[in-house]
Formats: C-alpha cells, sequence, structure tokens
C-alpha cells in the first residue's frame, strides 16, 4: 500500500515534469514568433520580402496567428501521447 | 429592394434563431445556467467561445484600427490572438479539472479564503462592466447606421433580445446562441473581404491578396500602400510609429488579459474532458484566426481604396459611398485651398471633431465650423466605417450591406450575453451561495441568478445609452485589468504551490489598483495628466500598464507568501489533483 502510493505520486512528478518541460519548449517558439519575430527583430526581418510581404510585418500581423494555432493543436496531441505513456489519460 | 428593408429582414431573422434556440435550450437547473452541464462538445464550444471573444469592437473597428495605424495595429492582432496560447497551455485545462462553476469559485477554493474569492469578484466585475457598455453601445451604433434608428432604441432592442436569451437559456443558451451567431458574423465578415480581394487583386483569398500584386500593376498591394502613404506625408504602413517597449507592453497585456478574462475561462468549464478544453481552445483559435487574418488585408485594401477615391479628386466626382456616410456625419470634408478638389494627408484637417451646420458649400459638400489647421488634409473619416462601408465601396449588392449588419449585431449580442452571465453568476453563486447564504436552495440560486443577469442587462443597457465619457474611451483596458489581477493570480494556484492566501490577495489588490490608478489618472478629465509617451512610466502607455501591473502582482504575491504560513497541505494536495488530468481516486 505504502509503495503504490509513493509509485503514485513519482509517476504524477514525472508525469508533471514532462508537461512543465513540454509547456516551456512551446512558450519559447510563443515569444520568438510573436515578440521576436513581430516586434523586437522585425527591422532586421523586413529586409526580407517573400511573396509581396516584407517578413517582419508578416509575422506580426499574420505570421504568428498562424503559429498561434499550430502550437495549441501541437500541445493537445503531444499531451495525449505523454498521457497515454503515463496511464493518466481521461480518453 | 433596398438595402435597408433587407437589413430589416435579416436582422429580424437572426434575432427570430436566437429566441428559436433559446426556447429550444432553456436551463433546468444551475449547473446547465452556469455550465451548460459541461456537456458541450469541443468543436461548438470552439465556435461559441470565438463568437463570445470576437465583439463589436473585433467586426466593426478592428480592421479599421489596422487599415489607419498599419503595422503599429499588430499590438491587437498579437495580443488577442496570442492570448489563447497561454490559456490552453496554462489554464484552461487545470480549470476544467478543478471542476467548478467560477473563476472566483478556483481563486476562492485554491487560496483557501472567502477574501480571495471576494477580491477575485471585485475583480471580474470591473472587468466585465467595463467591457459590457462598449458592447450595447455597438449594438446601437450598428442599428442607427443601417435602420436609421435612435441609438437609444437600437440600445433596448438589444437588451431586449439578450435578456430574453440569457436570462432564459443561462450558459445553455448562450452556448447554442453563440454558435448560430459565429456562423452569421464570419459569414458576413469574409463575403465582402473576398468580393474586394478579387476586384483588388484577383485573389480570392484575402490572406494572399494582401501579399498580391494590385490588379493590372507589377507593385504589390503593400509596396503601393507605403508608397502612397509616404507621399502624403505619413508613415510607411508596414512601419512603427510607437516605441517597441509600449508595442511589446501592449501586446503582453493584451495577452495576459485575453487569457485571465472570466467570460472567456469559464466557456472552458461547459466541456467534458480536460483534453476537450485543450482541443476547444485550438479550435476556437481557428475560429477567431480566420476573421482576425483577414482583417490586415480588408484593413490595407480599404486604406488603398480610399486613398485612390478621394485623393486628389474633385468632390463633384467623389464616389456616392463618400458622400452618404458624410450625410450621417462620418466623412468631412473642408475645402481649404478652395479648388473644389479633395487633398488627403496626414493631419488633421480642422481642429476637433466635425461640426456640422447647416447649408452646403460650393461643390455641394456639409459645411463644418470647425477652425481650419494649417497642413495640406482637408477631409477626416471616422475610421469605424471602413468594414461598413466596404460593401459599397466594392459596390457589393444590398443583400451583403444587409448581411454585415446582420454580422455586427451577432458580435456584439454574443459578447454581450457571455459578460452577462459571468457577472450574474459571480453575484448568484460566489457571492449569495459561497459566502453570505450558503444554505440557499438550487431553486432559489438559479431564482438570484436569473435576477442578477436581468439587473446587469439593466446597468449595461443604462451604460449604453449613456456612456459616460471616459468609460467608453476604456474598453480596451478591461484587458489591463484582467491581465494584472485574475491572470496572475490564476496561473501562480496552478504551478506555484508555495503561493498561499495572504500572498494572492496581497497580489491581486496592488496589480489592480496600481493598474486602475494609472489608467484613471492619464485617461479620466480630472487630473488633467498629460496622455503622452514623455510623461508615462517607462514609456509604457496606459493601454500597456496591465503588462506593469502583473510583473507586481507577481513580486508582490511572492514576496508575501515568503514571509507567511505555507500553503497548508490540504491545498497542495487539491492542487496535485487538478495537475493530473484524471484524480487518483477513480484510476
Amino acid at each position: 500500500m505504502q509503495s503504490e502510493t509513493s509509485r503514485d505520486s513519482s509517476r504524477a512528478e514525472a508525469y508533471w515534469r514532462e508537461n512543465v518541460k513540454l509547456l516551456c519548449g512551446l512558450l519559447a517558439i510563443w515569444f520568438v514568433a510573436s515578440f521576436g519575430a513581430g516586434i523586437i527583430f522585425v527591422d532586421v526581418l523586413n529586409r526580407i520580402e517573400i511573396g509581396g510581404f516584407k517578413l517582419g510585418f508578416w509575422f506580426a500581423q499574420q505570421g504568428s496567428i498562424i503559429v498561434f494555432v499550430i502550437l495549441i493543436f501541437v500541445y493537445a496531441a503531444r499531451m495525449r501521447t505523454i498521457e497515454k505513456r503515463f496511464g493518466v489519460s481521461d480518453e | 429592394m433596398d438595402a435597408q428593408l433587407l437589413t430589416f429582414i435579416f436582422v429580424g431573422l437572426s434575432f427570430a434563431l436566437y429566441i428559436g434556440i433559446a426556447i429550444w435550450s432553456r436551463a433546468g437547473s444551475t449547473a446547465e445556467f452556469y455550465v451548460a452541464g459541461g456537456h458541450v462538445h469541443p468543436i461548438a464550444n470552439g465556435m461559441a467561445t470565438a463568437a463570445d471573444w470576437m465583439s463589436a469592437a473585433s467586426f466593426i473597428s478592428m480592421a479599421g484600427i489596422i487599415a489607419f495605424a498599419g503595422y503599429d495595429a499588430s499590438v491587437y492582432l498579437m495580443g488577442w490572438t496570442g492570448g489563447y496560447v497561454l490559456l490552453a497551455l496554462l489554464l484552461a485545462p487545470y480549470l476544467r479539472k478543478f471542476g467548478q462553476f467560477t473563476v472566483p469559485d478556483f481563486i476562492g477554493e485554491r487560496y483557501y479564503s472567502r477574501a480571495a474569492r471576494i477580491v477575485a469578484v471585485v475583480c471580474l466585475i470591473v472587468v466585465s462592466f467595463t467591457y459590457i457598455a462598449g458592447q450595447m453601445r455597438g449594438v446601437g451604433v450598428v442599428f442607427s447606421r443601417f435602420l436609421e434608428m435612435p441609438i437609444e432604441w437600437g440600445v433596448i432592442v438589444g437588451m431586449g433580445v439578450v435578456f430574453f436569451y440569457a436570462v432564459l437559456g443561462g450558459m445553455k443558451g448562450i452556448t447554442y446562441t453563440q454558435v448560430a451567431q459565429y456562423c452569421v458574423l464570419i459569414f458576413a465578415y469574409m463575403v465582402p473581404a473576398i468580393f474586394i480581394s478579387i476586384l483588388m487583386t484577383g485573389n480570392p483569398i484575402p490572406q494572399l491578396g494582401l501579399g498580391s500584386n494590385v490588379a493590372g500593376e507589377t507593385i504589390s498591394v503593400l509596396n503601393k500602400l507605403d508608397g502612397a502613404l509616404v507621399d502624403l506625408g505619413f508613415s510607411a504602413y508596414t512601419s512603427a510609429v510607437k516605441s517597441k517597449i509600449d508595442i511589446a507592453a501592449i501586446t503582453l497585456a493584451l495577452m495576459a488579459g485575453t487569457a485571465g478574462l472570466p467570460h472567456v475561462i469559464v466557456r472552458f468549464f461547459t466541456v467534458p474532458k480536460v483534453s476537450d478544453a485543450r482541443r476547444s481552445a485550438g479550435y476556437a483559435l481557428v475560429f477567431i484566426a480566420l476573421l482576425y487574418t483577414t482583417a490586415p488585408a480588408v484593413g490595407a485594401f480599404a486604406r488603398l481604396n480610399f486613398i485612390d477615391s478621394v485623393h486628389e479628386k474633385p468632390y463633384a466626382e467623389a464616389p456616392q459611398w463618400v458622400k452618404s456616410w458624410e450625410s450621417i456625419g462620418l466623412i468631412a470634408w473642408l475645402d481649404k485651398n478652395e479648388d473644389g478638389v479633395i487633398q488627403y494627408g496626414s493631419g488633421t484637417p480642422f481642429e476637433g471633431r466635425a461640426d456640422f451646420v447647416d447649408g452646403q458649400g460650393q461643390n455641394g459638400e456639409r459645411l463644418v465650423s470647425n477652425t481650419p489647421t494649417d497642413n495640406a488634409n482637408e477631409i477626416s473619416v471616422d475610421r469605424d466605417i471602413m468594414v461598413l462601408a466596404n460593401p459599397e465601396i466594392a459596390q457589393l449588392p444590398g443583400w451583403v450591406i444587409a448581411l454585415v449588419a446582420a454580422g455586427g449585431v451577432a458580435a456584439a449580442l454574443s459578447t454581450a450575453a457571455g459578460l452577462l452571465l459571468v457577472i450574474s453568476t459571480a453575484i448568484s453563486h460566489d457571492l449569495l451561495k459561497k459566502t453570505f447564504r450558503p444554505q440557499i436552495t438550487e431553486k432559489a440560486e438559479l431564482m438570484a441568478a436569473r435576477g442578477a443577469a436581468t439587473v446587469a442587462i439593466i446597468i449595461a443597457g443604462y451604460l449604453g445609452i449613456n456612456p459616460p465619457g471616459f468609460v467608453a474611451q476604456v474598453v480596451a483596458l478591461a484587458f489591463g485589468l484582467a491581465a494584472a489581477s485574475l491572470f496572475p493570480a490564476i496561473l501562480m494556484g496552478i504551478f506555484f504551490k508555495s503561493i498561499n492566501r495572504e500572498g494572492a490577495v496581497a497580489g491581486m489588490i496592488s496589480g489592480l489598483a496600481f493598474t486602475l490608478s494609472y489608467i484613471i489618472y492619464f485617461k479620466s478629465p480630472w487630473f488633467g495628466a498629460v496622455n503622452d509617451a514623455s510623461h508615462w512610466f517607462l514609456g509604457v502607455s496606459p493601454e500597456g500598464i496591465g503588462t506593469l501591473g502583473m510583473v507586481l502582482n507577481f513580486v508582490i504575491a511572492i514576496g508575501v507568501s515568503r514571509f507567511t504560513a505555507p500553503t497548508p497541505v490540504a491545498v497542495r494536495a487539491m492542487i496535485d489533483d487538478i495537475r493530473m488530468p484524471v484524480s487518483k481516486t477513480s484510476t
């Protein structure tokens, strides 16, 4: 009984660590796509022009939004795998 | 059939649809009233969230703001969408797992304190009322422009419809009406955008049209716009006017504010499972992104079109839409050099808002009595007309104009209803049931919720009809308040077990107080403060101050928690439970 509880809680801790690691990675991309490409480095990127768009401006008005959508679905999918692996899936 | 009759029919049909849905889905229990019983499909919830989220401001004003602010308007595009990443990754799944009805529920239990719950209720009510007055106003504006009804009557009709389906149906009614409202508003937004994109560039996809070449020319839309604006004395469309620090602060305040807005968060209490909450946030952002990636195209096309159709054109030959918007006072022309030709350029054409007087000028224009300024610009235009005038500019048929009107009303009503619901829930559930009258029966609680919704609608309607000057200006500032108060408290509640009751309460109060006083100091007429960059703290405008308020909240909460009694063991166990998608007891 004792060992089962401690196994449970160490499994929960490992699951949480995986989750936080994934979160940090995805939030880094979130930051780079919006604050990085759209604000801090916008002038540098604006020197590159692709498909009629200055790249920095494109990130600020369209690219970042597309990246945001992808990030959420990637998170949902990755969490599904992680939860199956740790046996804590709700599906 | 003329556009006005069509507008009556379209708006009337959409109202009938919303009321029909409300009758079909009325709420029988508090769980249905507060969170639609927790049975909403993630895709339906995504649509409802999108409609809840996209207000009259998104639908009517945003493309106009982009048209006239260019790159600087990116703060709204990134801020109002990037917040969903924070919501999906950091808040929604855990709040869903927590599994109660409201945001103050979470804060009250996590910080084991009635005081924390009441502070959260106060934050929620301040944020939501700031926001809702603008929505009722939006309904009034659409009614008055398209149906030539006084704004007051527009607000009253809007109140009546919202009253019917929010009070009767609660969250369940609101959810399914919002799904219908999303469909109406997105269709109404996309149809004219696609037509205009084809007209301007030959590309039917507005998002791509923005980067395409202008039809029949070898220069892209954005480059042509940059060139045209620089020639007229503006800065280039794609370059910044605001400082980088201010742009970053506003963007972050809008993002954290979005994630902390109670009426958005509560939508994720309505899905069946934790995994559904994550996916549902993704769907919500897809539905939102459809409009938000179209808006920059609509804005750029509109600005270019506007310059092409008015600059250096004799007034007598100006297109009809210029004259029809002039007739209701949203465009004004003052022929400063008396050549009968419209000159457009940077700067305001005259001092203050256009003050029309009786009579016509030599060219048939409406006369204004304002003092002219000494720049070359002769025309003033209300940026809100861009989305509404688009169908006329592109010479689209009357049914498209009617559709846009119905879409604008849908956007305003859906947001107003979502806000009313969280206000009434905060009163009936958090104040009454959980704080002052715990012995109340479920039936009486449901009655109280409906009563509170009724009172909230009446107050919102009153604010819509008599907007106290500066409240209308601060609608967008509701985000700063949410970012500085609720967002950090919820985030730390999930991710930092060491934050205790004292820390959270001190953090929320200082974040809210700091942000609110900064905004009032610069935005209200009472202090005579000069609202420009040289007077701002660290160069951050009142729009972006929520970011600093949020940092203050974090710092105070962490500091105070360190020197006060640690979080109790039972609460730590509750946090462990919230972090897992399934509870231990069930495995």
